[in-house]
């Protein structure tokens, strides 16, 4: 499998690449770590006239605490954030995700970033960046723009990112130890069939449900949230709120599993992932 | 339009005029001759064509060799030093880590990464360091008993790291 031929632009800052983005328009790809871009190439997919790397410009990879909350660069791979030892104290969910993405070689190479713009409806990030009301900035022409998570997953491999705009930064906030991620993998892909992300803040007697792999994009489970709120995490509330968790969606259905086997894993990973969690706090 | 590329494979340093489509699995298998480091799925699966770039295992079917231009590049030819083989190599020679030998390259690259940071892994973080890397043939659990002799070898004072 050999991409179609392409032109190769390596600017070495974001300006620089913002402005190839402007000027080559919807003909260029950008790619970061490849790991949703080269299959697609390979695949022929994707066959952009020009690919702008934007794996040398500096100061893209970190993660770091400013504000009260931590930053996370968009060329982060999964990897660094897996071994994180911030985030394992700061937001434990990251890294509690992060070792479900692929395996070892997908994690050294691809990004937190890269994944976020691809938006795969069975990838594991949205269901984090959701469940953690995230923040995303971006970089255009017309300078920074900070899009909230909730808003950013448009549709299937669609979101809110312009065409001339390259995602910089995650934001997340700082978070209890009181998080989970429970996931049925796609053995073959390591992708999710149902992935589900849940944050229990204890004292706001409040959680928020991220679910991905089941719809055509990645989603917050109000109803399982407005279920809780307020209440003890009983296994009773639990159960009762868990069964809440495909209303109004329409689940996707394929080989692996039919639209109504998602919907029931979505249940069944929701009230999973909450007891987890709960446990955890 | 081709693209110069220097990369150092194996201590050596290539310099080709590629094409950047080109991926880092063909650049060391067509160009450098390197053909110990396996195609097997080309769809980022199998983990045959494991090598270490700059340290870290990727699979080179799913780099540009553009990607790792500057970069260093271990592959499965690079591990043996002055006619002896690395500990891995010997570990899954003598633990019978593998059968038909095509996932091996990549099997043994992978272990190497894990060992550098985690010298005694116990079975379970060897399964899922070796996660990306598909057998057909052993049913892994011999692969985790090489691996598992390999971290005592290179614990052994004087042995290559």
């Amino acid at each position: 499998m050999i991409p179609a031929a392409f032109d190769y632009l390596r600017p070495q800052t974001l300006e620089e690449a913002v402005n190839l983005l402007v000027q080559h328009g919807e003909t260029a790809k950008l790619l970061a770590g490849g790991h949703s871009l080269i299959p697609a190439l390979k695949l022929r997919l994707a066959q952009p006239k020009t690919v702008i790397d934007i794996g040398r410009i500096a100061d893209l990879s970190y993660i770091r605490e400013e504000d009260g909350r931590i930053a996370v660069g968009a060329m982060t791979t999964h990897r660094a954030i897996e071994a994180s030892a911030l985030l394992e104290e700061k937001c434990p969910l990251l890294p509690e995700v992060a070792r479900h993405v692929g395996d070892v070689q997908v994690r050294n190479r691809g990004t937190l970033g890269g994944s976020l713009v691809h938006a795969d409806p069975a990838a594991d990030w949205p269901a984090a960046i959701l469940a953690l009301n995230a923040e995303v900035v971006t970089v255009g022409p017309k300078g920074p723009r900070v899009i909230a998570a909730k808003i950013f997953f448009i549709d299937l491999f669609q979101t809110a990112l312009r065409p001339d705009e390259i995602l910089r930064e995650i934001r997340v906030p700082v978070t209890a130890k009181s998080v989970a991620y429970v996931k049925t993998v796609q053995r073959a892909s390591g992708f999710a069939i149902a992935g589900v992300a849940v944050v229990v803040k204890a004292a706001a007697k409040t959680v928020s449900v991220g679910i991905t792999g089941v719809a055509a994009k990645a989603y917050r489970a109000t109803a399982v949230e407005t279920k809780l709120a307020g209440q003890p995490l009983s296994a009773e509330n639990i159960a009762a709120a868990a069964a809440r968790a495909a209303n109004r969606i329409e689940p996707l259905g394929d080989i692996h599993a039919s639209a109504e086997y998602r919907a029931h894993l979505a249940r069944l990973n929701t009230r999973r992932a909450l007891g987890v969690a709960a446990s955890r706090a | 339009m081709k693209t110069s590329v220097n990369i150092r494979v194996n201590g050596t340093l290539r310099t080709h005029d590629v094409e950047p489509r080109v991926l880092l699995v063909h650049f060391l298998r067509d160009l450098c001759g390197l053909t110990g480091t396996h195609v097997g799925c080309e769809t980022t699966l199998c983990g045959a064509c494991t090598v270490l770039l700059n340290g870290q295992a990727v699979k080179a079917c799913t780099i540009l060799a553009v990607q790792a231009d500057g970069g260093e590049v271990t592959t499965i030819e690079g591990l043996a030093s002055n006619g002896r083989l690395h500990p891995v190599q010997e570990a899954f020679w003598e633990c019978h880590g593998l059968q038909c030998g095509f996932c091996t390259p990549g099997m043994i690259l992978a272990s190497v990464e894990l060992l550098q940071h985690n010298p005694q892994p116990s079975r379970e973080e060897i399964a899922h360091a070796i996660d990306g890397n598909l057998c057909r043939c052993t049913g892994y659990s011999h692969i985790i008993d090489a691996v598992q002799c390999a971290a005592k070898k290179m614990a052994q004072p004087g042995e290559a790291k």
